[in-house]
């Protein structure tokens, strides 16, 4: 298990197979990789978004962040999960959230990772402020699932 | 009583304040914290509290040495 706060962009597809590569004691036991990449889009409740300022609670997040995920692994069969979470300023198409879920079945993999996104969009203390135009305003809520 | 107070994203511009340190007598709950660290500001509907990182409400007990943290709806991911 393990949950990654990142200040600059990353690639989760690299992430992603570098942490594979540092679990050599997983190669062959798992059957199952469930991941969901969030990417900051362009546009927001019918406004052009130029850029995102994401703030977060340091401590609290790393706390609830990894609350979450001992949680998933005591619901689900799972192998091991990884989390990785942008913080500070973000542009469009960059990647904010990287989850990813290893099991042996795909029955595990896919509702605990499914778990630890919409977790983590209720618990884990982020704020997103975006730039529209010459403004910038707080996002006030989650879009729907 | 010493408290670390936190004030964060939209309700840190709307108090004015990002980080308060309460050094006070008269202080039992969270809802005492926000009314002395806000100067009798009114608590903010959907605001959300941390006492220690856990979520809380603004009628928990506080003891010596917490940190509080006031919040707005958290939009990660």
């Amino acid at each position: 298990m393990a949950v990654k706060l990142r200040g600059e962009s990353f690639d989760p597809w690299q992430a992603l197979q570098t942490h594979q590569n540092e679990k050599p004691e997983l190669a062959g036991k798992f059957g199952a990789t469930s991941i969901f990449v969030g990417t900051m889009r362009d546009f927001n409740d019918g406004n052009d978004v130029q850029a995102m300022a994401l703030e977060h609670y340091p401590a609290m997040t790393q706390k609830h962040l990894e609350a979450i995920s001992t949680e998933a692994g005591q619901r689900w069969d799972l192998l091991d999960t990884l989390i990785i979470h942008r913080y500070g300023d973000i542009q469009p198409n960059d990647p904010i959230v990287l989850l990813a879920v290893w099991s042996a079945h795909r029955s595990e993999s896919f509702p605990a990772c499914r778990y630890l996104i919409e977790e983590l969009k209720t618990r884990a203390p982020f704020w997103k402020q975006e730039t529209t135009g010459a403004n910038s305003h707080w996002v006030e809520h989650n879009t729907p699932g | 009583m010493s408290i670390t107070v936190k004030f964060f994203a939209s309700l840190r511009e709307t108090i004015g304040k990002s980080d308060v340190s309460l050094d006070a007598d008269n202080i039992t709950t969270a809802a005492d914290v926000w009314r002395i660290a806000t100067d009798n500001h009114d608590p903010v509907g959907n605001m959300l509290i941390a006492i220690n990182m856990e979520y809380a409400s603004l009628d928990e007990m506080v003891k010596d040495g917490d940190e509080v943290a006031f919040f707005p709806p958290v939009t990660g991911g």
